[in-house]
C-alpha cells in the first residue's frame, strides 16, 4: 500500500511534467496548424541554457529562471513562428511536419555544439533539493511538490487566458477560421506569434523541471516528450482538460511499471521475445491506442499544393540511369576506400529516401519510419537461408513488403499528422521489441551477405558501390514506371483528392496498402544490400528522421530528390569525418537547409531542374554544353588536367555556366558581355587551379564546388539583372482565376500606364 | 421505376438538424432538381447520398437495393459519379489523366477512347494537356463533370456546376444535360441559377431547412406560394 502510494505520487509529479509540455503543443497546433515536433527540444535547450546561467555563471535561481522562460524562450518562440513556421502557410502536412522536424535537428545540433557531453553538468539539481515534507507517511520532495503545483498553475493560466482574456479569444478565433479572423480585422500573425512564444515556454519550464528529476542530458530530454505526444493526441491536439488526464495515466503507467516489473506475476517475455524494452514503448503503445480513435472522415475542401512536379519521361528517366551508374563506375575507380564507403553509404541513403517517393510524394502519406524497413530487410536478408543469393534477397524484399502493408492497415483510417505519429510510434516498437533483442542481433550486429549475382564476383567496396547505384537507378526507373502507370495516377488522385478518388470508385484502403508495400519493399532494398554488418543503432527511429528530412528538402516527388537527399546525408558525413573543424557545422546543417523548405516548398531538385528545363529545345545551346563537356573530358585525358580538377571543373560547367547560356543569349542587357567574360574567366581559374593538391580532403574540394558554383552561377545573374526573366510570377501577372496572356499584359500595360514587367 | 430513392433520411450534427426527414426519388432518363436556399442542407444531403456523410436515420436505395451502409467507393461501382460545389480536381494531374484515372476506376475496357469521348463532349479539347490545378473555376467545373462521366454512371450528382460559369457556358451545359437524360442517365442537380434549373429540369424538389417544403415540375414550383415564402421571405 506504502508502495503503490509512493509511486502513484511519483507517477503524478512526471505527468505533471508531461501535461506542461503536451499543453504547449495543443497551443501551437491549434493556432497554426503545425504540430512541432521540435518542442521537446525547445524544452532540451532550455534547460541548457538554464544551467547555463544558474551553474555555470551563477546567477542567482529567480533572475535565471526569469530570464530563461520569461525572455528567451517567448523570444525564441515568437522568433520561430516569424522566421519558420509563417512560410508554411498553404504547405502540405508532409513540409510542415519536415520542417519541424528540421528545426528539432537544428537544435540537437545545436546543443551538441554548444555543450559537448561532459559529466560535471549532471549536478543539475532539483529545486530546494534535500527538502522534502511528509503526506501521509511518505516523504514527497519540495521539487515534485513544484513540479505539481506549476502544472495545476498552467492549467488554471491557460483556462484564464483562453477564456478571459482578449488574445484568448483572439486564438480560439484563429482556430476556428484563419480567413475569416483575418477579414474582421483580426490579426492571425501576430496571435500565432504569442502561441509560439507561450508554447516555447511551456516547453521551457517543463524541461527544466524534468532536467532536474532526471539528468541533464540532450537524448533523454528530446525522446521523453514522446510521452507528451501521446498526451495531446488523447486530447485530439485540441482538448486541454483530457491531454492533461493522458499525461497523469502516462506518468502513472511509467511509474507503476517501475514499481512492479520485478514482482513474479509481472509477465517478462512474451513470443519468446523480452518484453525488457516495454518501459520505452509504453507511451508508443498509448499513442497507437489513442491513436486508433480519430477516424478520418471523407472531407471535402481541396488542398492546394505549393510543390510541383511533372510527369518523367521514359527517355529522360533512362538516359539519367544510365549515366548515373556510368558516372559511378568512372568516378569509383579514383576513390579511396573510406570515400567509397561513404558514398556508398549515401547511396543506400537514397534507395531509403526513394521508398518516400511513392508514399510520400505521390500519395501524400507522411511516414517516419523509412528506416525501419530497411531494417527489417536487412535481418530478413541475414536469417533467412540462400546466403545472399537472389532467390533470398527477393524473398526479403517481399515479406518486408508484405509486413509493410499489413501494419499500414491499423494505421489507414488516419492522416495527415495522425498518420505521422501513428508511423513513428511503429517505428519506435520495432526498434525497442526487435532491432534491441538479443535474438536478433547478436553481440550488438548481424552480418547481411552479400548479394550473389550470376557471374560476377562482389567483393570489395567498390564492387558493392557499383550495385547499390545500379540498384537505385533500377528502383528509380521502377518509381517512375509507378508514376506513370494506372497506380501511380490513382496514388497522385488520393494526395490531390481523396473525396472525389472515393466518390469516383476508389477503394483508399486497398491504394494505401499498396503505397505502404511499395516504399516498404524498396525500403528493404536498402537493408538487403547492406552486404555488411549493421547493428540496430543504423535503424533506429531517431535515424530515420533526417532522412525523411533530406528527402523532402531534394523534393520527395520526384527520383532526383531522392538521390540528391540521400547524397547529401551521405554528403554530409562526408564533411563531418573529413574536416574535423567543421563537424560542428556539420551537425546543424540539415536542419539548417530543412529550415529554408518553407520558401522552397517543392524540394532543390525540383528547383535545378527548372534551371535546366530553359535549355530544353534548344540544340544549339545544348550542342556547346556537349562540346564544353567534351573538351574538359579530353583535357583530362590528355592529362592536362587532373581528376579532381575535372570533377570541379565538370560540375561548375555543368551547374552554374550551362543553365545560365540562355540567359546571357537571350538576354539585351549591355552587360551580357560583361557576364560571358565573367562565366568564361570563372570556368578557366576553375580550371586553372590543381584541385588534386590545392586542398588535400575531399571534404574541403566539396565545400569549394559548392561555393565556385554558387558564387559563378549566382554572380552571372546578378550581373545581368536588368535583363528579361524566364519566369516571372509576379501576383501582378497572373488575372484573377488564369495566367493573363503576353497581349493582355500588354494591353493592360497600356491602359494603365504602367509598366507590369 | 426510381433510380434513387431517399427514404426519410436525417442528419443531426450535434444539436443541429442539417437534413430532416427527407423523401427524394429520382428517376433514369429525368434531370431531378434539388434547389433550396443557402443552409438549407443540400450539399449534407448530397454527402449522405454519395455515403461521405452517415445519416443519422433513414436509408438510401439505388436501382431498389438499400445502399445506406455501403461505403463512398461501392456506391461509385455500383453507378453513381458526383461533382463537388468546392472544386475537388486532381490539381498535379493534366486534365486527359483525371479523366482516365476515373475511367480506369470504372474498370472499363478501351480507356483512352472513352477520355477523348468524354473531352469531346463537354467540349474541353483545348486544355486537355494542362495540369488540371491551373484551371479557371468555369473548365474545372467542366472538366469534372466529364470525369464523373467517363466511369459511365447510372446516376450524377451535380453539386452547383455552372457557378463560375458564363452565361454561353451555362446554356451548352444545360444542353449537355438534356442529352445526358436522352440516353436513359439520371440526374440529380442542385443549382442556383434558376434559368438553368427551370429550363432542364423534369422534377424540382424544394429544400429548406433540412426538409422537402415543395416538388413537382418547373411551372407547379414557380407558384408554389411556400417556395416563395422560403426563397423571398414573403408570404
Amino acid at each position: 500500500m506504502q508502495q503503490l502510494l509512493t509511486f502513484t505520487i511519483i507517477g503524478l509529479s512526471t505527468g505533471a511534467i508531461y501535461a506542461v509540455v503536451a499543453s504547449g503543443l495543443v497551443v501551437t497546433y491549434t493556432t497554426s496548424g503545425i504540430f512541432n515536433l521540435a518542442h521537446g527540444a525547445t524544452g532540451m535547450l532550455a534547460a541548457f541554457t538554464y544551467w547555463q546561467l544558474r551553474f555555470d555563471w551563477d546567477v542567482p535561481a529567480p533572475i535565471a529562471l526569469f530570464l530563461t522562460l520569461f525572455v528567451l524562450c517567448p523570444l525564441f518562440g515568437a522568433l520561430t513562428e516569424r522566421v519558420v513556421m509563417r512560410g508554411l502557410q498553404g504547405t502540405t502536412e508532409v513540409v510542415r511536419l519536415s520542417v519541424t522536424v528540421a528545426l528539432f535537428a537544428f537544435m540537437i545540433g545545436l546543443a551538441n555544439w554548444v555543450w559537448p557531453s561532459d559529466s560535471s553538468r549532471e549536478a543539475f539539481l532539483k529545486f530546494f533539493e534535500g527538502n522534502s515534507v511528509s503526506i501521509a507517511g511518505i516523504n514527497v520532495s519540495w521539487h515534485r511538490i513544484i513540479t505539481f503545483g506549476c502544472a495545476i498553475l498552467v492549467a488554471i493560466v491557460l483556462r484564464l487566458l483562453l477564456f478571459r482574456t482578449r488574445m484568448g479569444v483572439a486564438m480560439r478565433a484563429v482556430v476556428d477560421d484563419r480567413n475569416l479572423t483575418e477579414l474582421n480585422g483580426g490579426r492571425p500573425d501576430r496571435v500565432s506569434m504569442f502561441a509560439w512564444a507561450l508554447s516555447a515556454t511551456l516547453a521551457g519550464l517543463a524541461g527544466i523541471l524534468l532536467a532536474g528529476e532526471q539528468q541533464l542530458n540532450i537524448e533523454p530530454l528530446v525522446l521523453l516528450v514522446i510521452n507528451a505526444y501521446a498526451a495531446a493526441i488523447i486530447g485530439r491536439l485540441k482538448n486541454l482538460p483530457l491531454t492533461f488526464l493522458g499525461a497523469a495515466v502516462l506518468g502513472l503507467l511509467d511509474s507503476y511499471y517501475l514499481a512492479y516489473s520485478d514482482e513474479s506475476w509481472f509477465p517478462q517475455s512474451a513470443f519468446g521475445f523480452s518484453l525488457a524494452g516495454i518501459r520505452a514503448a509504453i507511451p508508443t503503445i498509448v499513442l497507437f491506442i489513442a491513436l486508433t480513435r480519430p477516424q478520418s472522415r471523407l472531407r471535402a475542401g481541396i488542398v492546394r499544393f505549393r510543390e510541383e512536379t511533372r510527369v518523367p519521361e521514359w527517355s529522360t528517366s533512362i538516359l539519367g540511369a544510365v549515366s548515373l551508374v556510368a558516372v559511378v563506375v568512372a568516378i569509383s575507380g579514383m576513390l579511396t576506400r573510406s570515400n567509397t564507403l561513404l558514398l556508398l553509404n549515401g547511396f543506400t541513403m537514397a534507395i531509403v529516401a526513394l521508398s518516400l517517393v511513392p508514399l510520400t510524394g505521390y500519395a501524400g502519406q507522411m511516414s517516419l519510419a523509412p528506416l525501419t524497413f530497411a531494417g527489417l530487410g536487412a535481418i530478413a536478408m541475414a536469417k533467412l537461408p540462400g546466403d545472399g543469393n537472389i532467390a533470398t534477397f527477393v524473398l526479403a524484399v517481399v515479406i518486408v513488403a508484405v509486413a509493410g502493408g499489413i501494419v499500414a492497415l491499423p494505421a489507414l483510417r488516419l492522416s495527415g499528422i495522425y498518420l505521422a505519429l501513428s508511423t513513428a510510434a511503429f517505428a519506435v516498437l520495432v526498434t525497442k521489441l526487435i532491432f534491441n533483442q538479443k535474438q536478433t542481433f547478436q553481440s550488438g550486429n548481424i552480418a547481411v551477405p552479400i548479394l550473389k549475382i550470376p557471374f560476377v564476383e562482389i567483393d570489395s567496396p567498390r564492387g558493392r558501390l557499383i550495385l547499390t547505384a545500379t540498384a537505385f537507378s533500377l528502383l528509380g526507373l521502377l518509381v517512375v514506371a509507378v508514376r506513370r502507370s494506372r497506380l501511380g495516377r490513382r496514388l497522385i488522385a488520393l494526395k490531390d483528392s481523396p473525396a472525389a478518388a472515393a466518390t469516383l470508385g476508389m477503394n483508399l484502403t486497398r491504394t494505401k496498402v499498396a503505397a505502404f508495400a511499395l516504399s516498404a519493399g524498396i525500403g528493404a532494398c536498402a537493408g538487403a544490400l547492406a552486404g555488411d554488418k549493421v547493428s540496430p543503432q543504423q535503424y533506429d527511429f531517431t535515424q530515420s528522421l533526417p532522412v525523411v528530412l533530406l528527402a523532402v528538402v531534394g523534393g520527395v516527388g520526384t527520383v532526383g530528390g531522392a538521390l540528391f537527399g540521400g547524397l547529401l546525408l551521405g554528403g554530409n558525413s562526408v564533411l563531418a569525418s573529413v574536416v574535423p573543424s567543421l563537424k560542428n557545422v556539420s551537425k546543424i546543417l540539415p536542419g539548417t537547409i530543412g529550415i529554408t523548405l518553407g520558401r522552397n516548398p517543392s524540394g532543390a531538385a525540383t528547383q535545378t531542374a527548372e534551371a535546366f528545363r530553359v535549355l530544353k529545345g534548344r540544340w544549339n545551346l545544348l550542342a556547346v554544353v556537349g562540346a564544353g563537356a567534351f573538351v574538359i573530358w579530353a583535357l583530362t585525358a590528355a592529362d592536362v588536367l587532373s581528376h579532381w580538377t575535372f570533377v570541379v571543373t565538370g560540375v561548375v560547367w555543368f551547374l552554374a555556366v550551362a543553365p545560365n547560356l540562355p540567359l546571357v543569349v537571350d538576354s539585351s542587357s549591355a552587360r551580357r558581355a560583361t557576364a560571358v567574360v565573367y562565366l568564361a574567366a570563372g570556368l578557366v581559374i576553375t580550371a586553372a587551379i590543381d584541385w588534386s593538391t590545392a586542398l588535400d580532403v575531399t571534404g574541403q574540394r566539396l565545400i569549394a564546388i559548392v561555393i565556385l558554383v554558387a558564387v559563378i552561377g549566382l554572380g552571372a545573374q546578378r550581373i545581368m539583372e536588368s535583363g528579361p526573366r524566364v519566369r516571372a510570377d509576379s501576383p501582378d501577372v497572373i488575372g484573377l482565376d488564369r495566367d493573363f496572356s503576353g497581349e493582355e499584359i500588354e494591353h493592360a500595360e497600356r491602359e494603365l500606364r504602367v509598366v507590369i514587367r | 421505376m426510381s433510380l434513387l430513392y431517399v427514404d426519410r433520411v436525417m442528419v443531426r450534427f450535434g444539436g443541429v438538424t442539417a437534413v430532416d426527414g427527407v423523401n427524394l426519388l429520382a428517376r433514369a432518363g429525368e434531370v431531378t432538381g434539388l434547389i433550396g436556399p443557402n443552409g438549407a442542407g443540400k450539399t449534407t444531403l448530397f454527402n449522405v447520398i454519395s455515403g461521405m456523410q452517415e445519416p443519422t436515420g433513414g436509408s438510401v436505395s439505388l436501382d431498389s437495393v438499400d445502399i445506406t451502409d455501403l461505403p463512398a467507393h461501392k456506391r461509385a461501382q455500383r453507378g453513381m459519379a458526383r461533382t463537388f460545389q468546392r472544386l475537388e480536381l486532381f490539381g498535379s494531374l493534366s486534365v486527359r489523366d483525371n479523366i482516365k484515372v476515373a475511367a480506369e476506376l470504372a474498370a472499363l475496357t478501351n480507356v483512352n477512347a472513352i477520355v477523348d469521348e468524354m473531352i469531346e463532349r463537354v467540349g474541353i479539347a483545348d486544355i486537355a494537356d494542362r495540369p488540371a490545378g491551373d484551371l479557371p473555376t468555369g473548365s474545372a467545373r467542366l472538366v469534372e463533370i466529364a470525369r464523373a462521366l467517363a466511369t459511365r454512371p447510372k446516376l450524377l450528382l451535380l453539386d452547383e456546376p455552372a457557378s463560375g460559369l458564363d452565361e454561353s457556358e451555362s446554356e451548352r451545359l444545360g444542353d449537355l444535360l438534356r442529352t445526358l437524360a436522352a440516353t436513359g442517365l439520371g440526374v440529380l442537380l442542385v443549382e442556383h441559377d434558376m434559368g438553368l434549373v427551370m429550363k432542364v429540369c423534369d422534377v424540382i424538389y424544394v429544400l429548406d431547412l433540412g426538409q422537402i417544403i415543395a416538388h413537382g415540375t418547373p411551372n407547379e414550383i414557380q407558384h408554389d406560394p411556400k417556395v416563395l415564402e422560403a426563397y423571398l421571405g414573403a408570404s
